[in-house]
């Protein structure tokens, strides 16, 4: 790793969850054993004083998923999330792939059974059967519901991810002051503008071990409002720990709230591929605290790395300038000629 | 309807070969078919430059797809070679970028479709509903050589200075414009799609002029084989789909080469619009590529369960449900691109996993009760559950905006739509190959080599994708050329390329099935399978018109009626067309 790149690094451990370590640490709830005494009361989980029956089987099978979303839901691979969106992207995600394992698991048995059950062990003829109605109904409908159920999670879950304070306010609704960020990808690089403090970093990246991109700052706990345009080809912004992408494209500004529970370095990354560099167009997420933040702020100013500095103007979508790319890597690309830098308010 | 016309019964006393049967003995009526050949024409290379019979198109689109597709695997290779450790260089960043443009372009835009619509369908769908030939002969021929020609021209991007399109299969403006991807290599690849576009929809415009317009007299639209409902299915949707292809096409080239501004922001364009052109194609696309190998399973199935499809019905309305949703859910490939209208975009998707669980249902309904035998074509049917259902669970997880937020353009998608993809269009696709190739050549492939053949490629399908999952997982974006080696992606990467090299492998067991099969010939007979459809009443393979007579069309299987007059397919909600003296019908519960 490069020295510059302090804290913990995300994907960079080999564990298969580096996250889940990090956030176990920094004081989250200790994992509940799943079942039903750790559901909070409000859920039903299909536990008095009936005989067990098949009813009972079927609640509990569909309660099971909500029961996992009260306690420590499995991971299956990805990220805990260590932003708020983060989360609760997470526990969508957990509960969607067990319910996903437990109908996949169903059909994988119903193949397995026919398939052996039923190889062919004689020439008898068999029942030359071809439909049975009720079934057939019950399996349209049974998965329209089941469908149902997944997509009103999914809007409750999206209209979290997706919330956004109202553009200019410095607070939100609970008082927590708001950080402005224009990021603006461009081949091969990224560049934080940060309107409200004048200041501007920019890195191109580099192909070559030491390539671990710019680095954009921001403060733990509080709201980060991204603006996220590009000037060149579409790009794509996506950090593993923060569970999200988002494209960066030319002609279109996209808005999105990001708030870092946890101070850390966190990996990112271009997803969208965007020419020749694409793989290296890397860069990194750094949270600190608010008060690192205000001092990290004004180093970077005393250090020159202000909006003019960075070659500003990213901030408006309108403006079609190409980022100014510090370093030319392709004969075929052709950048226009970087403007004069425009102050942002 | 042609209902009422009859033809006389078969003219041969003896009835078509009989169910246990594989290979040699197998005899139907056909065989004496030879006789009835009047065709006199050219024979060797110059009847293939001139010849109109959908057989033999049909052959030379399987031929050069399959070539196509070896192509497209080599490229793979390739590809996971490089990724199998980081900052690797065996190839260079510009090469690798040409090299998965030109797999994913070869893989589905050459081969996956063309080997089903031009190759398998040409073939099977005038056989399976009675037909002489396609209804527009010589417009089929010019598909072929259209296709032909497409495929040269992309392939010739490898040739040009600037080297071959390298902005991905999906080619997003304004990567693809004259700035960003400037050489003839991206010329070569659009002048390829608008060729093979043109191919598709003309094969289009056939098999649907064919299906309403050639059935046998008895075949009625609800006693046509799945397979042809499908290709029909397919055919409308290539007719939605390819249309906008071509048109996007078009603009792009303009772009590119007439100064106009139809994708680019600084003349007042949008970029966004060639996305939302490209997947309103792309994702009727998938399901093109989709349907014809649902279809070729739900052939199998039936067959080697020695029972009729279980809920027919419910299977041409599951296809043409899924058609349908089809065309409205284009934009949850955009879902990242904040521009699009999530929830109507997420129920539609979601919505697919209904008539799709239905298909799952009705094959699992099919083998119930049944007596299966494990011949390669069901192998590798059941081979294809597995990797649907694996892929279609990853699928609905994708329909949810937030979690395609967190994976998409990782590895995990990667993972998703190539167990679609090689579920379909390998594992499906070498079922209906297999379960085919007797009827096209008159000769069986070998059962062992075709095992040895099935199971490593199941080994490695898994073997290749399930690390790509976890990767994804992890944070690995698709397309890149390499990565460092503190990203901690090297393990599964290395896992994962040993899965292809054994996908790889079990091609050479093919390879070596065709030799040996074709050196030393076991002749199949026209039905080795006990076959449900007309097809296997014919000669293997076919004479020139492919008929000399017909058995009665009853049902959706009338060879197997033929051949098992005590076991017959008599379904009571088609009474009118049933004498009153025929057997009562055999529906019931599986009880």
């Amino acid at each position: 790793m490069p020295a510059s790149v302090v804290a913990v690094n995300a994907s960079s451990t080999g564990s298969p969850d580096p996250s889940r370590r990090r956030i176990r640490r920094t004081g989250a709830p200790s994992p509940v054993p799943p079942g039903p005494a750790g559901a909070p009361s409000g859920v039903p989980v299909g536990v008095g004083p009936h005989r067990p029956s098949r009813r009972l089987l079927t609640a509990l099978l569909v309660a099971a998923p909500l029961v996992l979303a009260a306690c420590n839901q499995p991971s299956y691979g990805a990220s805990r999330g260590s932003t708020t969106q983060a989360q609760d992207t997470f526990k969508l995600w957990s509960a969607m792939v067990t319910i996903g394992i437990v109908i996949g698991g169903i059909v994988a048995v119903l193949i397995l059974w026919s398939v052996f059950r039923y190889r062919r062990r004689s020439d008898e003829m068999p029942k030359q059967f071809h439909e049975n109605v009720p079934i057939e109904i019950l399996y349209t409908v049974v998965p329209v519901i089941i469908v149902g159920f997944l997509f009103a999670f999914t809007v409750l879950t999206e209209n979290n991810v997706d919330a956004t304070v109202a553009a200019g306010a410095t607070v939100t609704s609970t008082g927590n002051p708001v950080v402005d960020i224009t990021v603006t990808a461009f081949q091969w690089g990224w560049r934080f503008d940060y309107p409200g403090l004048n200041v501007g970093v920019a890195g191109t990246t580099t192909h070559g071990p030491d390539n671990h991109g710019p680095q954009m700052v921001v403060p733990a706990g509080q709201t980060v409002q991204i603006t996220l345009v590009s000037n060149d080809v579409v790009h794509g912004f996506y950090v593993r720990d923060f569970n999200f992408s988002r494209y960066a494209q030319p002609g279109v500004t996209n808005v999105f709230d990001l708030n870092v529970i946890h101070t850390g370095t966190y990996d990112g990354q271009c997803t969208q591929f965007c020419g020749l560099y694409h793989s290296d167009m890397l860069f990194s997420v750094r949270a600190v605290t608010p008060a690192g933040f205000e001092q990290w702020a004004s180093s970077e100013v005393a250090a020159g790395n202000t909006l003019q500095a960075a070659g500003a103007g990213a901030g408006s979508s309108a403006s079609n300038t190409p980022p100014p790319n510090t370093r030319q890597y392709h004969s075929n690309a052709a950048p226009a000629p970087s403007t004069k830098p425009k102050a942002l308010a | 309807m042609t209902t009422t016309v009859e033809r006389p019964e078969p003219l041969t006393p003896e009835p078509a070969g009989r169910p246990d049967a594989h290979g040699p003995g197998a005899h139907g009526p056909g065989d004496a078919a030879p006789e009835h050949v009047h065709h006199e024409g050219p024979s060797g290379i110059v009847n293939w430059l001139t010849s109109t019979d959908h057989k033999v198109i049909g052959k030379s689109y399987m031929i050069t797809s399959l070539v196509l597709f070896f192509l497209a695997g080599v490229m793979a290779l390739v590809i996971r070679a490089q990724l199998m450790e980081p900052n690797s260089s065996v190839v260079s960043y510009q090469t690798y970028n040409e090299l998965f443009t030109m797999h994913g372009s070869l893989m589905l835009y050459l081969f996956a479709g063309p080997f089903a619509f031009g190759g398998l369908a040409n073939y099977i769908v005038p056989l399976q509903i009675g037909a002489p030939d396609m209804a527009f002969p010589r417009l089929n021929a010019l598909s072929y050589w259209l296709y032909l020609g497409g495929s040269i021209t992309m392939l010739s991007g490898f040739l040009v200075a600037g080297g071959a399109a390298s902005f991905g299969w999906v080619a997003y403006a304004p990567l693809s414009n004259a700035t960003n991807s400037p050489g003839a290599g991206a010329d070569l690849w659009l002048m390829a799609l608008a060729l093979t576009g043109f191919s598709a929809i003309f094969t289009g415009v056939n098999l649907v002029a064919t299906i309403f317009y050639l059935r046998a007299p008895g075949m009625t639209m609800f006693r046509m084989p799945i397979f042809t409902w499908n290709m029909l299915v397919t055919a409308i949707l290539i007719l939605i789909a390819f249309p906008v292809l071509f048109a996007a096409v078009v603009m792009l080239f303009c772009d590119r080469h007439f100064g106009t501004h139809i994708f680019s922001v600084q003349g007042g364009g949008s970029p966004i619009l060639w996305q939302q052109l490209f997947w309103f194609f792309g994702h009727p696309e998938v399901y093109i590529l989709a349907l014809p190998y649902f279809g070729m399973v739900t052939e199998v199935f039936p067959v080697f369960s020695r029972k009729p499809l279980f809920g027919y019905r419910g299977m041409v309305f599951a296809t043409m449900s899924i058609a349908a949703l089809s065309t409205g859910v284009w934009a949850h490939h955009m879902f990242t691109t904040g521009v699009v209208l999530l929830p109507f975009f997420s129920l539609l998707s979601y919505l697919i996993a209904v008539p799709t669980g239905i298909k799952f249902f009705n094959w699992i309904g099919t083998m119930w009760r049944g007596q299966i035998a494990f011949a390669v074509p069901m192998l590798f049917s059941i081979g294809f559950l597995f990797a649907f259902l694996m892929g279609g669970v990853t699928g609905v997880l994708l329909a949810s905006p937030p979690i395609d937020f967190m994976t998409h353009d990782t590895y995990f998608v990667v993972a998703h739509f190539h167990q679609v993809l090689v579920g379909t269009a390998v594992f499906a696709a070498f079922a209906g190959f297999y379960y085919w190739y007797p009827k096209m050549f008159g000769r069986m492939l070998r059962e062992s080599w075709g095992k040895l053949h099935f199971w490593s490629l199941f080994v490695g399908f898994w073997v290749c994708y399930t690390p790509q999952y976890l990767l994804g997982l992890h944070g690995m974006p698709r397309r890149i050329a390499t990565y460092a080696p503190d990203t901690g992606w090297t393990t599964l990467n290395v896992v994962s390329t040993i899965g292809a090299f054994i996908m790889g492998a079990s091609f050479l067991f093919f390879f070596v099935n065709l030799v040996v099969s074709w050196a030393r010939p076991v002749p199949a007979g026209s039905n080795p399978w006990d076959g449900h459809t007309l097809e296997w009443f014919t000669s293997s393979p076919p004479p020139h018109h492919n008929y000399t007579h017909l058995p009665p069309i009853r049902s959706e299987r009338p060879t197997w009626d033929y051949n098992h007059p005590e076991h017959r397919t008599v379904i009571t909600h088609r009474a009118p067309a049933v004498p009153p003296d025929q057997p009562k019908e055999l529906t019931g519960a599986p009880s």
